[in-house]
């Protein structure tokens, strides 16, 4: 399959195609057919096609990408204005989470089928993001990196601040906020870094992959690296989002509609984790050392504080977020191990949580969709209306509880074996949010769908229809997939790991 | 991966459960059932075979890899079935019980409209406890663990509507992860010292150097000490030892075939056969295996106090499980991992019989389970008090010193002579503990006994139906039909008319219900004198191989009141039963109202103790944190307290609308462009 995608600009087309399918979708607009009845189903379609056409592709690219090769593959340069480029390339870490974002994309689209207001403007800026979201993963040029990085809030931001829910204002503002401001002492170091390496005389001083191998020959002095570090940490530390800077995820994911609740904790979470690999321990490998036992202090910090807060929560969703922020602690602790153990888990975990938190975003949207409550006093006994549901909602639940078999458990006990050799009390610390996980998980669940219906108004819910159900089989597949023969995936990204953990290990002090 | 019969073991089980419960909407009851039962039937006639070629001596220690599950720069864990000894123990016993529990079942849950999800879940559990026993490494062993835990969730809340029964499945889960907490820190610190995690890799790099040590904070400790304390926190866990063992009660919210198999004969003894598999590893660790016989004797002793007074029948049967389980920790505690797995062994039996006795008589009963309303049993249900009575003897261990006796007889002494014999930490203490709780073992299991089957009837026939103890309670059929069992009302109400001799209006059980405690009973009675040879006596070496390790010192002779000790006490408890439930049944009554029954029946306030640390501790901290921590800190200092505009851009955005979220989107696009720029400018744009 290879020989067919050979010379093609793959990397591109699979960024792009989203983006196209958006343009379509605004030239169709400014014909009168927006006025036509049929025209938003048409719109859902189309945009359907173009999200199920990018997984194709990215399928494409899959198969002509070869996960022995530690290089970055697929590799395409254009230069560009100022010395910078248009470089795309991708190694497994940044292909396995393309394909976690192609994956979704088309699942969040079928979750956003009973969105009624203004659906063409919400189907073009799910095309954007998606199209942003690949360009982040796929980006070898920092500054590239950079457009993508920031371009994904912006319509993340309208898309909660126009569909999302009551306080979707004030959600998205808090969101936008947080974000951008740490992004921007990142843009900050990303101009000192290249004019540094300009000063160096690297030719293309904004390639990532050129940066990085500047900076493993000693080009960034310890001292600077911890400024450099400091303002990276700053902008992926929100994405996150590590504690303390973890509160606007709860609130955005609150108002958020379903599907970019979906896409929130499934893949723009998975930036702050990306950047950490791509540009925190391979480029700033002293600043890490340093930083680690303070990165380790946050991560179990926050496994333990949001499990905690979780297990009080009254909103479905925020539950679910609360949840999301500890199962990000499993990948800052993971990553910052920085043993093959801890990166191997931290690339696992975060692959896994998109899976596992997207589903249960989308069982939420499933009961709000008939409901319009998130509030779970609301529920109760809908085992007994919606057995199917209740069933698919309790492995997503056991995968969130990290059982074995589902696609949670191996991030989470690669990442603490990881820890455990570097500081055995973090690792002990991050094993209580697994005793945590199962009071709050469960608790939920009992409260969802255990019990008797007592509320009149679930007497006559209806279970899954058909296009729920074939929103729900490939996630049950991909937890099932991971949960039983994770090392699939583990072989896969086992070359980016290595590198990484060797580019990390070897400056240890 | 290729065919094997090993593999078939493991799987059949998995593909049965997946079979029945992903498709009993099309495939009706009957089918579902058939299936599971007739695959654990065929685990069952696979394994039994491998069981006896150990036991004739030429059984082939062997692992049958099937295909990578984790394997990362040495973490590597392979789906795999090892076969010794001791999963050939494990491997007879899960399935054996598991298969009478299936049929049992049949009978049992005739009635209940869920059928085909609940045979689904017990050959799912029967999938996981296989992966577990037959696992080669730590981390197989910790995925069936974890698997039989989920197993037992599902079971334990099986009449979900219940709030109760759905309350005891948390409980069970989350108790049971505070073990695994400790268990999963072990198989960490067993990575981290020895750079594997398969068993034998383990075990040998602990024996070639054996005084490694691990820095826990500032203090140096052996590691195999380490390694074998946190493993062993995992078991008290599942196995309900002293401190964990609150869920194990509460987990009868269950129905009864499920008490049985799971919380009796199999899942709860993984901890037991999770020390022995290591025991490599606890025979290197003094103070480890010190631990464990002071835990194991303390609940053996503990958990029996507590069976005195309990009056739910299940219960008292479920409080024996945990202290015969203490007994089993410390035989292993003392380094006789043979008399740990014969008495593993011999109590599947027999305890599989008493708690699907107790079912048959809550069946009969049309679910009573209160001992307080029975009385006048046997009559009506001859064939279960036989049975009972023959599961009771076995129970106390009942046999004579160098004639025989019955299952329970030849582990139960063996594990107090081997306490007895030991001078390792805490094995006088167990010695004490363990001829202590045999007599209050004898002591509860007669006055189960009596106050079931022997006396006037108690009950209030009319109350049954307003009994709560079912599970599905008739008070709720009108609002959820379909989750209620089909009535099964009409048909007893003449049975209720109380005999006039003073006999219980029971029935007897179906023989579909019957014909697998025969089978049981049969072991019960039998289990101690066939196979104590090759688990302890002189065939030791050649069936157990190289599966544990076996002390080999001389030949103890024990003195004559060790020897006696076990009978004498029994005998002893039994009379104290007869005279307080037989004869003077007004003493006991008297008894019942003192301060020390009290503290007894209440379970020594453990559930009242935890909840106020532990449930109210977390609410407390989580409201803490959330509503001081995130809100007012964090956010107040944040966002909130930086922006106050937010709350003005708020209020305006009301009167605005949508369209001014599109405005200030479309200047923060602007802004990010503008940054672009800047970037590209400031940094590189000054080339010439």
């Amino acid at each position: 399959m290879s020989e067919i995608v050979a010379g093609w600009p793959i990397l591109s087309i699979l960024t792009f195609l989203p983006a196209a399918g958006a343009l379509l979708i605004l030239l169709s607009r400014m014909s009168a057919r927006g006025l036509n009845p049929g025209y938003d189903n048409g719109v859902k379609l189309l945009t359907l096609f173009f999200t199920i056409a990018t997984f194709i592709v990215s399928l494409f690219a899959f198969a002509a990408f070869d996960a022995g090769n530690p290089d970055y593959q697929l590799v395409e340069n254009v230069p560009w204005a100022f010395g910078a480029s248009y470089a795309m390339g991708v190694d497994t870490l940044a292909m396995s989470l393309v394909m976690l974002t192609t994956f979704l994309t088309p699942l969040c689209i079928l979750a956003s089928w009973s969105i009624e207001k203004q659906v063409s403007s919400y189907m073009v800026l799910f095309l954007v993001l998606e199209t942003l979201m690949i360009g982040v993963f796929c980006a070898q040029d920092i500054i590239l990196f950079y457009v993508f990085f920031e371009g994904g809030l912006i319509p993340m931001f309208i898309l909660i601040g126009v569909w999302g829910g009551e306080r979707r204002v004030y959600a998205a503002f808090k969101f936008f906020l947080y974000t951008l401001l740490g992004s921007l002492l990142m843009l900050v170091a990303i101009v000192a870094m290249i004019a540094m390496a300009r000063a160096a005389g690297i030719e293309n001083p904004s390639s990532i992959p050129a940066l990085t191998a500047f900076a493993q020959s000693g080009g960034f002095s310890p001292d600077i690296q911890i400024w450099l570090w400091v303002a990276f940490f700053a902008s992926f530390a929100v994405k996150m989002p590590m504690w303390p800077v973890h509160t606007w995820l709860p609130d955005a994911h609150v108002e958020a509609p379903t599907a970019a609740s979906v896409v929130l904790a499934a893949i723009l979470l998975k930036m702050g984790g990306y950047g950490f690999l791509r540009f925190s321990l391979p480029m700033f490998p002293d600043a890490s050392h340093f930083f680690t036992p303070f990165v380790f202090a946050l991560s179990v910090i926050a496994i333990v504080w949001a499990s905690l807060v979780a297990f009080r929560q009254l909103d479905m969703k925020k539950l679910i977020a609360y949840s999301s922020v500890a199962h990000m602690g499993f990948v800052t602790m993971g990553i910052f191990s920085g043993n093959e153990q801890g990166i191997q888990g931290a690339i696992f975990q975060m692959l896994s949580h998109g899976v596992i938190s997207g589903a249960l975003f989308l069982c939420v949207g499933v009961v709000y969709d008939r409901m319009h409550t998130r509030e779970i006093a609301f529920y109760g006994g809908l085992v007994h209306r919606m057995p199917v549901y209740a069933a698919i909602f309790l492995l997503f639940t056991m995968g969130n509880v990290g059982l074995p078999g589902t696609g949670g458990f191996p991030g989470e006990i690669l990442t603490m074996v990881g820890a455990f050799q570097v500081n055995a009390w973090v690792a002990a610390g991050a094993a209580l949010g697994v005793i945590f996980s199962a009071a709050y998980a469960l608790t939920l669940y009992r409260k969802v769908a255990f019990g008797m219906i007592e509320n009149p108004k679930l007497d006559a819910i209806a279970d899954l229809d058909a296009r729920e159900w074939v929103t729900f089989i490939p996630l049950i597949i991909a937890t099932l997939v991971m949960g039983f023969a994770p090392s699939y995936v583990l072989d896969f990204t086992s070359n980016s790991a290595e590198a990484i953990s060797s580019a990390f290990l070897g400056a240890r002090p | 991966m290729q065919f094997s019969t090993e593999a078939l073991i493991v799987l059949a089980p998995l593909f049965a459960a997946a079979f029945a419960g992903l498709l009993q909407r099309y495939i009706g009851d009957k089918v579902a059932m058939g299936i599971t039962t007739a695959s654990v039937g065929l685990s069952l006639a696979l394994s039994w075979p491998i069981f006896l070629s150990f036991i004739g001596g030429e059984g082939q220690e062997r692992v049958i890899e099937l295909f990578r599950f984790i394997d990362v720069a040495g973490f590597s864990s392979i789906w795999s079935v090892r076969i010794d000894a001791l999963s050939a123990i494990m491997l007879v016993v899960v399935n054996t019980v598991s298969f009478l529990v299936h049929v049992y079942s049949i009978g049992y849950m005739s009635e209940d409209p869920h059928r085909a999800r609940f045979f689904s879940y017990l050959s799912f559990f029967t999938f996981s406890m296989l992966a577990l026993v037959t696992a080669n490494d730590f981390l197989q062993l910790f995925f069936g663990w974890e698997g039989v835990g989920v197993a037992s969730y599902l079971l334990i809340g099986f009449w979900y509507q219940k709030r109760s029964a759905n309350d005891a499945a948390i409980k069970a889960f989350v108790v049971n992860r505070i073990g695994d907490f400790g268990f999963a820190l072990g198989i960490m610190a067993a990575f981290f010292c020895y750079g594997s995690i398969q068993f034998d890799a383990v075990f040998e790099a602990a024996g070639a150097d054996p005084d490694l040590m691990l820095g826990v904070g500032d203090v140096q400790f052996r590691a195999v000490e380490v390694i074998a304390f946190l493993l062993f926190i995992g078991a008290m866990g599942k196995s309900a030892q002293f401190f964990l063992h609150v869920w194990l009660p509460d987990a009868m919210e269950g129905p009864t075939p499920v008490s049985a198999l799971i919380h009796a004969a199999t899942m709860v003894t993984a901890g037991v056969f999770m020390v022995c598999r290591a025991g490599e590893l606890y025979h290197l660790a003094p103070l480890a295996s010190g631990f464990v016989t002071i835990v194991g004797a303390t609940t053996a002793l503990f958990a029996a106090t507590i069976g005195l007074a309990q009056n739910d029948i299940k219960r008292v049967v479920a409080y024996s499980t945990c202290s015969q389980l203490g007994y089993m920790f410390f035989a292993a505690g003392v380094g006789a991992y043979n008399a740990a797995m014969f008495h593993l062994f011999t109590h599947a039996f027999f305890k599989a019989l008493l708690f699907l006795g107790a079912g048959s008589v809550i069946h009969g009963l049309h679910h009573e389970q209160d001992m307080r309303h029975m009385g006048g049993v046997r009559k009506p249900m001859p064939i279960t008090w036989a049975l009972m009575v023959i599961g009771t003897l076995a129970l106390m261990g009942f046999g004579i010193p160098g004639i025989g006796g019955f299952a329970g007889f030849y582990s139960k002494d063996a594990i107090i002579e081997a306490a007895y014999a030991s001078h390792g930490i805490g094995a006088q203490f167990a010695f004490w503990c363990g001829v202590t709780a045999a007599l209050l073992t004898s002591f509860y299991s007669w006055r189960l006994a009596f106050m079931t089957f022997e006396g006037r009837y108690r009950g209030n026939p009319d109350a049954h139906h307003h009994d709560a103890a079912h599970g599905h309670g008739h008070t709720q059929e009108g609002h959820e039909e379909a989750a209620s069992p089909a009535a099964h009302t009409d048909d007893h109400h003449e049975a209720h008319a109380k005999p006039a001799d003073g006999s219980a209006p029971a029935h007897e059980s179906p023989w579909i219900m019957l014909a697998p405690l025969l089978v049981l009973a049969a072991g019960a009675i039998a289990a101690g004198v066939l196979f104590y040879p090759y688990f302890l006596g002189d065939g030791a070496d050649a069936f157990w191989g190289d599966a544990i390790p076996l002390a080999h010192g001389e030949h103890h002779d024990f003195p004559t009141w060790v020897l006696w000790a076990p009978l004498i006490v029994g005998l002893i408890g039994f009379a104290f039963a007869a005279i307080f439930y037989l004869w003077k049944p007004g003493a006991a009554k008297a008894m019942a109202k003192g301060p020390v029954w009290a503290f007894l029946y209440n379970k020594w306030y453990f559930d009242e103790i935890y909840d106020f640390i532990f449930v109210k501790g977390a609410r407390a901290v989580g409201d803490l944190f959330w509503k001081v921590g995130d809100r007012k800190i964090i956010d107040g200092l944040g966002p909130d307290g930086v922006a106050a505009s937010s709350r003005f851009f708020s209020r305006g955005i009301r009167r605005v609308q949508t369209g001014f979220v599109y405005h200030y989107s479309f200047i923060m696009l602007i802004a990010a462009v503008a940054f672009g720029a800047y970037a590209i400018f400031s940094g590189i744009g000054v080339a010439p």
